[in-house]
């Protein structure tokens, strides 16, 4: 189902993950998140933009414990844990995050 | 708690051209999740797998090459180099990416994880495997 924003149409697939990562800019972020009746915040944002900065650094989206592992060490320890990641993402950090950073979904996701 | 097995990953193809080395990957970055021991041995072609600079431009399929460098965040820390086939192919450890990881148990300082290996310890290696994985 194509995600419709700003006029413009963009391609997802049937997760409703975006098809093209060069498609992504923030106002498409937001309305992925509002089709799942979320609100980003920032920290959302913190964490989606960490995730663009890992693919583009290893061309993968990192497996849950990697985020949280590395979320700690770049944005300090009360915010590198899975209660925390769970509670801005309650879909799971690491599916729900990618999707609204664009990504595919991550490697090693079950 | 089931107990912790030894897999090794042989990794034997070019990095393109065919889909094993890409595979490969994917599967050992699944498996990781397990927490099982992983050993990964790069051998033949395989080799090539971790060279330098690396560009697909040419024949439009992803670079994955840099994705080697996340397996220190997934706890793939034992990576075997075959010398004999780096000889074969007149490449040296040089011209090889340089893969490494933090050790938890030494104040997270960074280390290779990149070990060269000759035939008579790949053999070993080969030998204490629990699983092993042709690619």
């Amino acid at each position: 189902m194509p995600l419709e924003v700003n006029g413009k149409s963009y391609e997802t697939d049937e997760e409703g993950y975006l098809a093209n990562l060069n498609d992504w800019n923030e106002d498409v972020a937001a309305a992925l998140a509002a089709a799942d009746d979320a609100e980003l915040t920032e920290n959302h944002w913190e964490v989606i933009n960490f995730l663009r900065e890992y693919y583009e650094e290893y061309q993968i989206a990192p497996a849950v414990r990697v985020l949280t592992k590395a979320i700690g060490k770049k944005l300090g320890k009360d915010k590198g844990n899975s209660k925390y990641l769970y509670e801005l993402f309650p879909y799971g950090p690491a599916k729900q995050a990618c999707k609204y950073a664009g990504l595919p979904k991550p490697t090693g996701c079950v | 708690m089931s107990e912790t097995k030894k897999f090794v990953y042989m990794n034997r193809k070019a990095p393109y051209g065919t889909v094993y080395a890409l595979e490969s990957l994917e599967v050992v970055l699944i498996g990781a999740a397990f927490e099982q021991e992983v050993q990964l041995v790069f051998v033949d072609d395989g080799v090539y797998q971790l060279t330098k600079n690396q560009s697909t431009d040419g024949i439009g399929m992803k670079n994955f090459s840099k994705t080697y460098s996340a397996l220190g965040d997934y706890d793939v820390n034992q990576i075997y180099i075959d010398e004999q086939s780096l000889k074969d192919r007149g490449l040296t450890m040089d011209d090889l990416q340089e893969l490494t990881y933090e050790d938890e148990d030494d104040d997270w300082a960074e280390k290779s994880s990149m070990k060269l290996v000759n035939r008579e310890q790949l053999a070993e290696l080969i030998g204490n495997a629990d699983v092993l994985l042709n690619f």
